[in-house]
């Protein structure tokens, strides 16, 4: 999928790996789509919960190799 | 959508305890909510420029989890909180845990407005110049002005 930034949040927990996309997200224009990848299991449950609360739509959300991958279309 | 509101109340003021309300705080403003925390007590520490203070003990705190058990009448012994401490802040900086500062720092970026309890910062004789710039002062009615408004509000 395209992207127009991404946003590697590996290694970080719980909060960081929302904090740090909602601040990655705030210099993007809406529509734009943001990768980020996180090694944090509650990440997954987490990016959810944040895209249905803020309107940013999780396009995508993947595993590879242990890192969870996901989508955000900026709203 | 309207905005939704937390508030907390921060009491406590050791390094486990000190978690909870920065980490509510920084989520929720991430989220877009408006965010005050209350802080009191041995919650104050938490807006101390310095939080070397903050500190974790074995000693009555039974389900803290330890490398090696560890007898009570060891605990008591001089150095084995800065020690446990110690322990703690390497255990979190190898998860990838934020530090306080750091999560303290995303707070007020986000701009999650902190008031300083004003009668327990005169009861422990703080000085203004011992916390961080940019916090209010205030006592119970100041918090439940805010409170009263809101969708989810904490006492940590």
């Amino acid at each position: 999928m395209n992207f127009d930034k991404e946003f590697d949040a590996s290694g970080l927990a719980c909060p960081l790996p929302i904090v740090k996309t909602k601040k990655a997200l705030s210099d993007m224009s809406a529509g734009q789509v943001l990768r980020v990848v996180a090694t944090d299991p509650g990440s997954v449950a987490d990016m959810a919960a944040f895209a249905e609360q803020t309107g940013n739509q999780l396009l995508e959300q993947s595993t590879q190799d242990k890192k969870f991958v996901f989508f955000l279309k900026k709203a | 959508m309207a905005t939704k509101k937390m508030a907390i109340i921060a009491t406590k003021g050791t390094l486990d305890m000190a978690y909870p309300p920065l980490i509510l705080a920084s989520t929720a403003a991430a989220l877009g909510w408006d965010v005050q925390v209350f802080f009191t007590f041995y919650g104050l520490q938490l807006l101390r420029k310095e939080l070397d203070g903050i500190k974790i003990s074995p000693l009555a705190n039974p389900a803290m989890p330890m490398p090696v058990p560890m007898p009570v009448f060891v605990q008591i012994l001089p150095g084995m909180e800065s020690m446990a401490t110690m322990m703690m802040k390497d255990k979190m900086k190898k998860k990838g845990v934020a530090s306080l500062e750091e999560l303290r720092s995303l707070c007020l970026e986000a701009e999650v407005k902190f008031i300083a309890c004003q009668m327990t910062v005169d009861l422990f004789e703080f000085q203004k110049n011992e916390f961080i710039d940019g916090i209010e002062y205030g006592g119970a009615a100041t918090f439940m002005k805010f409170a009263g408004e809101t969708d989810v509000c904490l006492f940590i």
